[in-house]
């Protein structure tokens, strides 16, 4: 009876979905560059390193400028570079691209370590540094409680919005996007046509790195205001999971974001429920959560997606 | 016993040639290649703190090598690597990517941390095989799963096996905080196991203490060499790997051989949890992984999934780690040390890269000649 | 203006006077591959407004030249003259620029987007920056009128049978201006009548003055419909003739450089007793739609059975059940008096069903594993070559001397890796496999698919060896000419159901391809198909 009341209060909480959009954002992010990097046929698992490495860029900059926005935009080239040399390892040299990814993820634990060492002079964190303000948008707030979901929230996660549906066009309805389909598809049709596969798959591997790091940016300077070692904690797996259970699609990564942001959400929220009256140590089995969901949706929906017919095979020009 | 005197004669010509044709071939040297070409790039990056690459390298030998101490904290930290090592190499040779070893680690670490606590009034050639044994059902166990899921839903064992790193994870620090806390201590660690459940000491530097562990893992790695080589299960397993079509199309079990290796890569990472609990901490500790497992995929990489590469990969990243903390002193961060393994496992990954490099000299030859 | 100044070496073509009259001159291509020259010195030279058939055997050079002519790969040296003028071709941009286009062998579609989708796809019509599909939808229903090549814009590739995605590669190539359409085997994948069709539309194509390069090696063909013939025989051009000049015999002596038997000696035959039956199966494809609908079937002891059909027609889907790769649905299949149905492959193999698989490399062989290791593939954990889990190497390499000796592989040893063989020998390698331990039943998918003449005879005898032995067969092949001659029954299968059977002493290569196009052999024509 305690538990249902409890999880009666946490679906009555708006903060408890504001809360869920906090948490999707990141994921929507990184699942979003996921489904333009193996729409083109390139299987991303850096994205976990990328967002590492978007967090950390993002401070750095907004500490050295205080501007939290000239942080962003230095975390969107930092994500374009590791996205590019991703590219480069398993386009241009046709390498093992989860190899690859694995390699990108220790770079970026290592960089942002040693760099975090450097500039603010001790391991684990950075010095706190300005936050982007939030929105505040009036005719949002005022509906009653969907508007102190939606009200006021960081701008980041407006944009995560806005990327989705930008995305959909892009790929569903402009040329690029046809071409990109048809590389990951078939990238030795798309090279006879004088398509050149290259280009399109660097793009799509590109566009996921800044995508990913914006991502990972929303962690540091889009909430916390800080940089912590290793802190994209293995969202960028769960955006990966999430890019499967979505079927390779915008608006799929976005549910399914929306769902593993709703249990880490919840998962954070059933602990505070003082009336269940529970000891501190379970709130380690509470955070599993998101994590064994991510299992159960990739185990349960895998066969039932289709990912491009292409996805992880290295193109070789004859 | 004339046949064996033949046998080890055999067996010596056999491991002659197979040096020779080994250090001519690419697994040899892309390694290598990558090895000096990422401590070439790291070097710059210390040039560019305004520290010396040369005193820092220095620093790095010394520091895992200098001196007894050093070295046997060196193969302290050898131990676990070895067989977490062989633990994704397995993987690998089933065409499997294990990045779960470090959850394998963990739960195989509970395990016999359970048993190492709660099985008293044994002697140690009764509790060490128990304590082994339950750290080897539980990794093993803990890899199952994810080939379970694989060969039963086609889950990808890249994010499954993450994702139960990070349950296994959870698990370790609600035992430790609750149920499984050492009484009235308040930190995240387990109770002491018992005196007979712990590795017998080989040589012991001051607080630095070698145990038997590391003997535990070079058989492994025998084991695993010959299992792989020699008998019907490696030529499964290896079979499934290199093209799991054929192999189901000559009788072959693509799904029995998937949670097979699954369950023995999870089970030598299991290995290497139980054998840290019994042989170094003598205790469970929330923090016990610490990367060993992850590191594993970077030593099977750079050892080519050959068991025997393995171990002397294993003795690199062992080195690097165990010197890093002499490099910190002489003021570079020691995550320089991950950053070299980023390189490494990036040039592998770029192979063609690396073999242009390496050929180019040659090949530039050879346009001339023409 | 006349080329001949730029070119300092002499027509080889008779009926042509100056170059200007060629579309296309290639000149001394030569294109070398590790451990192949592909092309030595090829010299071709096509005639505006001609059909040129380029025929050879498997690996002659025919589709590496015009690899070489679309810009997918680049010649080592040599010149190509488009209309007299001296071109650089780098990318298969430049081909489409200089009006060529090419149908490949195995086609170049993306089969999740439209057929409008994939014919624009590079030249994509645009408003602003949204991909124009109306345009794309309009463009596409002109051009299929204008050149009478039929097809519903809007449906998937995916969707649509392997003849219509051939009009769309057609398409392709007309929507980018080409007036130089290269055909690479296109009639491999067709029925009989079929390749009428695309007959008609190729005479329809010359007719509107597009010069038509067709590449084949189906000497019935270039008779039917062709001008001229370049024949090339292991990199190199061994004859130019006019079509009317010459007759099959002598262009089989030019492409094989000696006389051919066309027919394999054939005794006839010893039925023993039933030994393998299908009854009234049922199997799914991969996309679970049904793709064996109803097959019942029996074969004896020293029979051929043989099925004709086109690709795609539920052979793989028949053999992968019978072999057990592959889930029954429904019905029975017997062998040797047991219901083997839903068996295991390892089951199936240990009964005594041996199975050549259609695709080499994809189940027949792992590349990666010495020729020794690929021989005990399906017998590695039995004895003599493993004991107690353990492998025997001794045992493993004896056996693997005594096939390579028996079946003539070629090859310096036991240890190279299957992959580094040829096609010819490795398919020697897994018809030893499949033969030596003498099975009771075989089933053969495409066991000749890709070879040069050499080994398809050996492979061929071998067969008929094994059938003298007692030994019933089912035999898949999509090459009629394979069927008529190695069985002793033909039956033929059409979206999953077996259109009738007869023998070949007794029926005609017409009667057999109408059924392969869904006519049943009572006359009757598919149920679902009215």
């Amino acid at each position: 009876m305690n538990w249902l009341i409890a999880i009666v209060n946490i679906f009555m909480n708006p903060f408890f979905y504001k809360s869920m959009l906090n948490k999707a954002t990141p994921l929507i992010f990184a699942s979003l560059g996921g489904v333009y990097s193996e729409t083109t046929g390139v299987v991303n698992i850096a994205l976990e390193g990328i967002m590492l490495a978007g967090a950390f860029a993002s401070v750095v900059f907004t500490y050295i400028t205080g501007n939290p926005w000239i942080g962003i935009l230095m975390a969107v080239y930092i994500g374009a570079a590791m996205g590019a040399l991703h590219a480069l390892a398993c386009v241009t040299y046709r390498g093992n691209q989860i190899v690859s990814g694995t390699a990108l993820i220790l770079l970026s634990q290592g960089a942002t370590g040693f760099l975090l060492q450097r500039i603010f002079g001790q391991p684990g964190s950075s010095d706190l540094v300005k936050t982007l303000p939030t929105w505040k948008i009036e005719a949002f707030r005022r509906i009653p409680f969907v508007g102190l979901i939606i009200g006021d929230l960081s701008p980041l996660v407006y944009i995560a919005f806005i990327c989705v549906i930008c995305s959909h066009f892009l790929i569903f309805k402009t040329k690029l996007g046809l071409r990109m389909r048809a590389v990951g598809e078939n990238p030795e049709s798309a090279d006879t046509l004088g398509i050149d596969v290259y280009n399109v798959r660097y793009f799509g591997v590109i566009m996921s790195g800044i995508l990913a790091s914006l991502g990972g940016a929303f962690l540091s300077v889009g909430q916390l205001g800080q940089f912590t070692e290793n802190m994209s904690n293995g969202r960028g797996f769960i955006a990966l999971a999430a890019m499967i259970f979505g079927n390779w699609k915008p608006f799929g990564a976005l549910g399914a974001s929306l769902l593993f942001g709703m249990a880490e959400s919840f998962s954070y929220q059933l602990q505070t429920q003082s009336i269940l009256k529970l000891p501190p140590e379970i709130k380690y089995l509470f955070l599993m959560i998101p994590f064994v969901l991510t299992l159960v949706v990739v185990a349960g929906f895998v066969g039932k997606t289709r990912p491009p017919a292409s996805d992880g095979i290295p193109y070789e020009k004859e | 016993m004339g046949d064996i005197e033949q046998m080890i004669r055999d067996i010596k010509k056999k491991i002659f040639k197979t040096a020779v044709e080994f250090f001519k071939r690419d697994t040899f040297v892309i390694p290598l290649a990558s090895i000096i070409l990422s401590l070439f790039i790291a070097a710059l990056v210390i040039l560019s703190i305004g520290k010396n690459p040369l005193v820092a390298y220095t620093a790095l030998i010394r520091g895992s090598f200098g001196n007894v101490q050093a070295f046997i904290t060196t193969m302290i930290k050898l131990t676990p690597l070895i067989l977490t090592g062989l633990s994704v190499a397995f993987g690998f040779r089933a065409g499997l990517f294990n990045i779960g070893a470090e959850g394998q680690l963990t739960m195989g670490a509970l395990a016999a941390a359970l048993f190492g606590v709660y099985i008293v009034g044994v002697p140690a050639i009764v509790a060490i095989p128990i304590a082994i044994l339950g750290g080897i059902a539980a990794g093993g166990a803990w890899g199952a799963i994810a080939g379970y899921l694989k060969a039963e839903t086609g889950a990808h064992e890249v994010i499954s096996t993450i994702m139960l790193n990070y349950v296994a994870s959870l698990l370790a620090n609600f035992m430790v905080n609750g149920p499984f806390q050492a009484v009235g201590t308040g930190i995240p660690k387990s109770p002491e196991i018992t005196d007979a459940a712990k590795l017998p000491i080989m040589i012991s530097v001051q607080a630095s203490s070698l145990s038997i562990g590391i003997i535990i893992s070079l058989i492994a790695a025998i084991i695993v060499y010959i299992v792989l080589q020699r008998t019907t299960v490696g030529y499964e397993i290896k079979a499934v790997g290199f093209n799991p079509y054929a192999a189901e199309y000559g009788g072959i079990s693509i799904a029995k051989n998937v949670v097979l290796a699954m369950f023995v890569s999870g089970a030598l990472a299991g290995l290497a949890g139980a054998v840290e609990v019994l042989g170094l901490h003598h205790r469970f500790l929330g923090t016990l992984s610490a990367g060993k497992g992850f590191d594993g995929i970077s030593i099977a990489l750079i050892g080519q999934n050959n068991p025997i590469g393995v171990v002397f990969a294993a003795l690199l990243i062992a080195a690097l780690r165990t010197g890093s903390n002499q490099m910190q002193f002489a003021g570079i961060p020691k995550h320089i040390i991950i950053i070299v393994q980023g390189l490494v496992i990036f040039f592998i990954a770029t192979e063609r890269l690396v073999k242009t490099m390496i050929l180019w000299k040659e090949r530039k030859e050879e346009v001339l000649q023409e | 203006m006349d080329i001949t100044k730029n070119i300092d070496m002499k027509v080889e073509r008779q009926d042509i006077k100056t170059l200007s009259e060629c579309k296309v001159v290639m000149m001394g291509i030569t294109k070398r591959f590790p451990g192949v020259l592909a092309n030595d010195h090829v010299n071709l030279y096509v005639k505006r407004g001609e059909i040129h058939a380029i025929v050879g055997e498997n690996g002659a050079g025919k589709t590496t030249l015009m690899k070489q002519l679309y810009g997918l790969i680049k010649p080592d040296s040599g010149t190509i003259y488009i209309d007299g003028k001296q071109i650089a071709i780098n990318s298969p941009s430049d081909a489409i620029s200089n009006g060529i286009g090419m149908v490949h062998q195995h086609f170049m579609l993306v089969p999740p987007l439209t057929v409008a989708e994939n014919i624009v796809l590079g030249m994509e019509p645009v408003k602003g920056i949204i991909f124009d599909l109306n345009k794309a939808r309009e463009d596409v229903e002109k051009l299929s009128k204008k050149y009478a090549l039929h097809v519903d814009p809007d449906v998937k590739i995916e969707d649509i049978s392997v003849g219509m995605q051939q009009r769309v590669e057609i398409l392709k190539t007309l929507y980018r201006g080409a007036d130089l359409l290269i055909l690479d085997e296109p009639t491999a994948v067709l029925t009989p009548q079929e390749t009428e069709e695309l007959f008609e539309v190729m005479k329809n194509l010359k007719e509107q003055g597009k010069t038509i390069i067709f590449i084949t090696h189906k000497l019935n063909e270039v008779m039917a419909i062709t001008d001229y013939v370049t024949v090339m025989r292991l990199g190199k051009v061994t004859g130019r003739v006019k079509t009317k000049d010459t007759n099959p015999n002598e262009l089989a002596r030019m492409m094989v450089g000696r006389d051919v038997l066309l027919r394999v000696n054939k005794r006839p035959p010893h039925f023993g007793k039933k030994i393998f039956e299908i009854k009234n199966l049922w199997v799914k494809d991969n996309r679970r739609l049904d793709a064996v609908r109803g097959i019942s079937l029996e074969i004896h002891e020293g029979e051929i059975l043989g099925i004709a059909g086109v690709a795609g027609n539920g052979q793989s889907e028949l053999v992968e059940a019978i072999t057990g790769l592959r889930r029954v649905e429904l019905g029975k299949i017997i062998f040797d008096g047991m219901d083997i149905t839903n068996w295991s492959p390892k089951q199936i193999r240990r009964a005594g069903i041996a199975h050549v698989t259609e695709d080499r490399l994809k189940y027949g062989l792992i590349v990666k594993y010495p020729i020794s290791y690929n021989f005990i593939l399906s017998r590695y954990d039995e004895r003599p070559f493993s004991n107690n889990g353990f492998l025997d190497l001794n045992a493993i390499n004896t056996k693997a001397d005594e096939l390579i000796r028996e079946f003539d592989v070629r090859t310096p040893s036991r240890d190279v890796l299957v992959g580094a063989l040829s096609g010819g020998n490795q398919q020697k390698v897994i018809v030893a496999r499949e033969f030596h331990f003498t099975p009771k039943f075989a089933v053969i998918a495409q066991p000749t698919r890709g070879l040069d003449i050499g080994a398809i005879e050996f492979i061929h005898n071998k067969i008929l060896e094994m059938r003298d032995k007692g030994i019933g067969m089912l035999l898949v092949s999509m090459e009629l000419e394979e069927i008529f001659s190695l069985s002793d029954r033909i039956a033929v299968m059409y979206e999953g159901e077996i259109m009738g059977i007869v023998k070949p002493e007794e029926t005609t290569v017409e009667t057999v391809g109408l059924m392969m196009a869904g006519t049943r052999l009572d006359g009757g024509h598919r149920a679902n198909d009215s």
